[in-house]
């Protein structure tokens, strides 16, 4: 965040005329914070200049440090945009990835990042698509369903959802697709 | 003030500065000096002290009677004022008849003092802490409790209805014997006011079984861990109005969701973030007969993925054919924008500002928002969203537009051209706040001639003392242009480069300017002393980091009993010059402190505030602030 102010820093502060006396940039954190759940810790308002504090008149203000109270915003403003941004930011970076579903008419999109588990997906795309996936196991895949719920990954395979790390698949799943019927059941047995 | 960005209602009415026109808080208070009183009869006055009404006390009975029959139509404080000092009889008349009491400043009259002189109050209004304290500039505990209003309000108002207030601090405490005081107790209002949590809530409406409305606009609720929503009682509510919005804390949604099922005459509800779109739906289905309505988050709760219940959003907002105040929108996912469609072209009302979406995000919206009157949004939308709204929205009063990044030097995606845009389509635009990171005088004095019908005109260039951005002058010109065309200007917020030339023009044009405040502005004393030189109706004065002195703080001597107060931060006054005035008039309630708890003493102060007051020096001030008292 600094790097940017001074790239934007035209550098009036040292070049504005001004007869009076240079304002008091104060920077405090302030003691009314404390019912509140405390805000991102990148809100300017709470760093410390101590120095500044002590010089009520004469000396010259730091330069693009921020202002107690400047711009006028009420502190409750602030902290919700806060939380606002937050929540972009991971909805932003949420992988989206399409699911279809053989013999379904439309394809869903889904949120990798809502689900913590390979249980969790699998729930929701048997409760999206109402179908029921089997039972899985490392040797046999899906076992006890004619579904199979399948991805492709970044090398374009398509690949048995359940067989690598959570992580990895997250990482490398760029769609999904519940294979039904003989397909499905021939990418079950042993890979 | 006026928070609340729909049409103005009957209690945001009263909050609001720009609606306030009652004169200065009468000085005269207590019984009339005698040698000053008219008596209505017109026998010439004989006793000195004494009523004449004991020599002829019929036709003075019939005329109070008769007065104070009148006077319960007569709402404006104003007009209740100029009633009271025609005479003694007609000042009791006035006291009985006053149902609603406005308290401008908590400091300038003590509770038992308003209790004694009007006696059959209904509802209350209370301000308390300066603006400028909502933006860090005043430590905590100031002051503004609470607490001596309601326990003398407990003892003189049984029969209490209604209380506002406005940046007040109240305790669980205070809420509590609220609620215990006043049988009839309706509508409680608390507008960027703090100290108290969920348990006080839970007292009120468990308690306050007429209640009627519950209105919490900015203010900072602890969380007690209370489920305040399972208090209300079990059979069915009067609630008109629930209003949470700004509460932090998560809520019991399926006590919530009863809550609305047994309220009938619901009509303003406003969720917090913590209510999704599903809840949300769950209860707009529940309560059609929404006029106002505040989404909550307008998004998924979480751990659920978009799809796994498609709900007809759509259909819920259709069926809510009275809604016309729309706000919310906390965690705004942009795919459920268009449920919102249906209610558009009946909106007068809309609050985007929580909600960082862009102009082509805005612009399927707010092209069918031909009805709006007050719009607040982001600086998200840019001037092209601007753009977009100054097409539409022909009938716009009121605009806010808040910075999603409130940093000088961030990048500023509305700029002059966003301005200038809406001067030109929005001709009867009445009031704007607008945050911006540049500007020219020439957008601002378009609109100063667009826009006629101004009364409150608040730009904040958020660089601090930044000029012209493309002519590199001083934005003199721009505000002077305000002061001299919009002729009905109550309340104006300077901002930018700003020579005294500014405030000369500020004291020469702005004759009915109420409310002014002023941040990094100005050269010199000469800057102030226009300003309380001109302003013959200046009530309320915020200024912080400009240079002004002790000899424009002399200037105003003439004025300063007419004024709510006066806030002067960060300037370059000295001790001396504050006492000045506190010698000159007694009246006033002179407080100097510093803007951090912790400092040692010294001779140094940050602040000035000072105001009015019937009562002399509150004793309730803290460790930072010093009230100068000169000895009698």
């Amino acid at each position: 965040m600094e790097g940017k102010a001074h790239e934007n820093d035209l550098n009036l502060k040292a070049t504005e005329l001004t007869l009076g006396l240079p304002g008091r940039d104060e920077i405090s954190d302030l003691p009314n914070q404390t019912k509140k759940r405390s805000p991102p810790a990148d809100l300017k308002n709470e760093e410390g200049n101590p120095d500044a504090k002590n010089a009520q008149k004469g000396t010259a203000p730091p330069a693009k440090e921020q202002i107690v109270g400047w711009p006028p915003i009420r502190s409750y403003r602030k902290n919700s945009l806060q939380v606002n941004k937050n929540t972009e930011a991971e909805t932003a970076a949420g992988i989206y990835v399409k699911v279809s579903m053989d013999g379904a008419p439309y394809l869903r999109k889904i949120d990798l990042r809502v689900y913590k588990c390979y249980p969790e997906l699998l729930k929701a795309l048997e409760v999206m698509f109402k179908f029921t996936i089997g039972q899985y196991s490392e040797r046999e895949g899906y076992k006890g369903s004619e579904y199979a719920p399948t991805y492709e990954d970044k090398d374009g395979d398509w690949m048995l959802v359940g067989d690598v790390p959570w992580d990895m698949f997250m990482s490398s799943c760029k769609k999904l697709r519940i294979m039904k019927g003989s397909e499905a059941r021939g990418l079950g047995c042993g890979v | 003030m006026s928070e609340d960005p729909s049409i103005p209602s009957s209690s945001s009415s009263q909050m609001s500065e720009d609606d306030d026109r009652s004169p200065p808080l009468d000085l005269i208070d207590g019984p009339i000096p005698s040698s000053k009183s008219r008596n209505c009869s017109g026998v010439s006055g004989s006793g000195v002290g004494t009523s004449v009404e004991n020599t002829v006390p019929y036709p003075d009975q019939v005329l109070e009677n008769v007065l104070e029959n009148v006077l319960c139509f007569l709402t404006s404080r104003r007009d209740r004022s100029s009633a009271s000092l025609v005479c003694k009889s007609w000042y009791r008349a006035e006291a009985l008849t006053r149902s609603e009491l406005f308290i401008g400043n908590c400091y300038a009259v003590s509770p038992r003092r308003a209790t004694a002189r009007f006696t059959r109050v209904r509802a209350v209004t209370i301000k308390g802490k300066p603006r400028f304290a909502d933006f860090n500039l005043m430590p905590a505990n100031w002051g503004a409790h609470l607490a001596p209003w309601v326990s003398s309000m407990a003892k003189a108002y049984p029969w209490l209805e209604k209380l506002c207030l406005k940046r007040m601090s109240v305790t669980d405490d205070d809420l509590a014997l609220l609620a215990e005081s006043f049988a009839g107790f309706k509508e409680l209002v608390l507008v960027c006011c703090d100290g108290f949590g969920t348990s006080g809530l839970a007292v009120v409406v468990s308690k306050c079984r007429q209640l009627r409305v519950l209105d919490l606009t900015e203010t900072e609720v602890m969380d007690d861990d209370v489920d305040w929503i399972c208090c209300f009682p079990e059979s069915q509510t009067f609630l008109e109005s629930l209003m949470f919005d700004c509460v932090e804390c998560h809520i019991n949604f399926e006590a919530l969701e009863k809550l609305v099922a047994r309220s009938p005459s619901l009509k303003k509800l406003r969720l917090n973030r913590h209510v999704s779109i599903g809840q949300l739906y769950r209860l707009m289905v529940r309560a059609p007969q929404l006029t106002h309505l505040g989404t909550g988050s307008f998004n998924l709760s979480e751990g659920m993925a978009q799809g796994d219940q498609e709900l007809d959003y759509v259909s819920a907002f259709a069926a809510c054919k009275s809604l016309v105040c729309l706000s919310g929108f906390r965690e705004i996912l942009l795919d459920y924008i268009p449920a919102i469609y249906p209610v558009c072209s009946n909106l007068t009302s809309l609050n985007l500002s929580y909600a960082n979406i862009t102009a082509e995000q805005l612009k399927p919206v707010i092209s069918q928002c031909h009805k709006l009157q007050s719009f607040w949004v982001l600086d998200s939308i840019c001037d092209e969203g601007l753009k977009a709204v100054a097409t539409t929205c022909k009938e716009l009063r009121e605009l806010r537009v808040f910075p999603v990044n409130a940093q000088e030097d961030a990048e500023g995606p509305v700029s002059e051209v966003g301005l200038e845009a809406i001067s030109e389509g929005c001709r009867k635009l009445r009031s704007i706040l607008y945050f911006c990171q540049r500007m020219t005088n020439a957008a601002v004095i378009a609109m100063s001639k667009n826009c006629s019908e101004l009364v409150v005109f608040r730009l904040c260039i958020m660089g601090r003392r930044r000029p012209d951005h493309v002519t590199g002058e001083p934005m003199d010109e721009g505000f002077g242009a305000i002061v001299m065309n919009c002729k009905k200007l109550t309340r104006l917020a300077v901002s930018g480069l700003l020579t005294d030339r500014a405030f000369s023009y500020i004291g020469k044009y702005g004759k009915l300017v109420r409310t002014l405040s002023v941040a990094f502005a100005g050269d010199s004393d000469l800057g102030l002393k226009y300003v309380l030189e001109g302003c013959h109706k200046l009530q309320k004065l915020e200024i912080r980091d400009s240079p002004f002195g002790d000899t424009a703080l002399c200037s105003g001597l003439h004025h300063y009993y007419n004024m709510r107060f006066l806030w002067m931060s960060s300037c370059s006054l000295t001790r001396q010059g504050c006492w000045a005035i506190a010698r000159e008039l007694p009246r006033l309630v002179v407080e100097v402190m510093k803007s951090n708890e912790g400092e040692e003493e010294g001779d140094n102060f940050d602040t000035l505030y000072m105001y009015r007051s019937l009562e002399g020096p509150r004793d309730d001030i803290p460790q930072f602030v010093e009230i100068l008292r000169p000895g009698i």
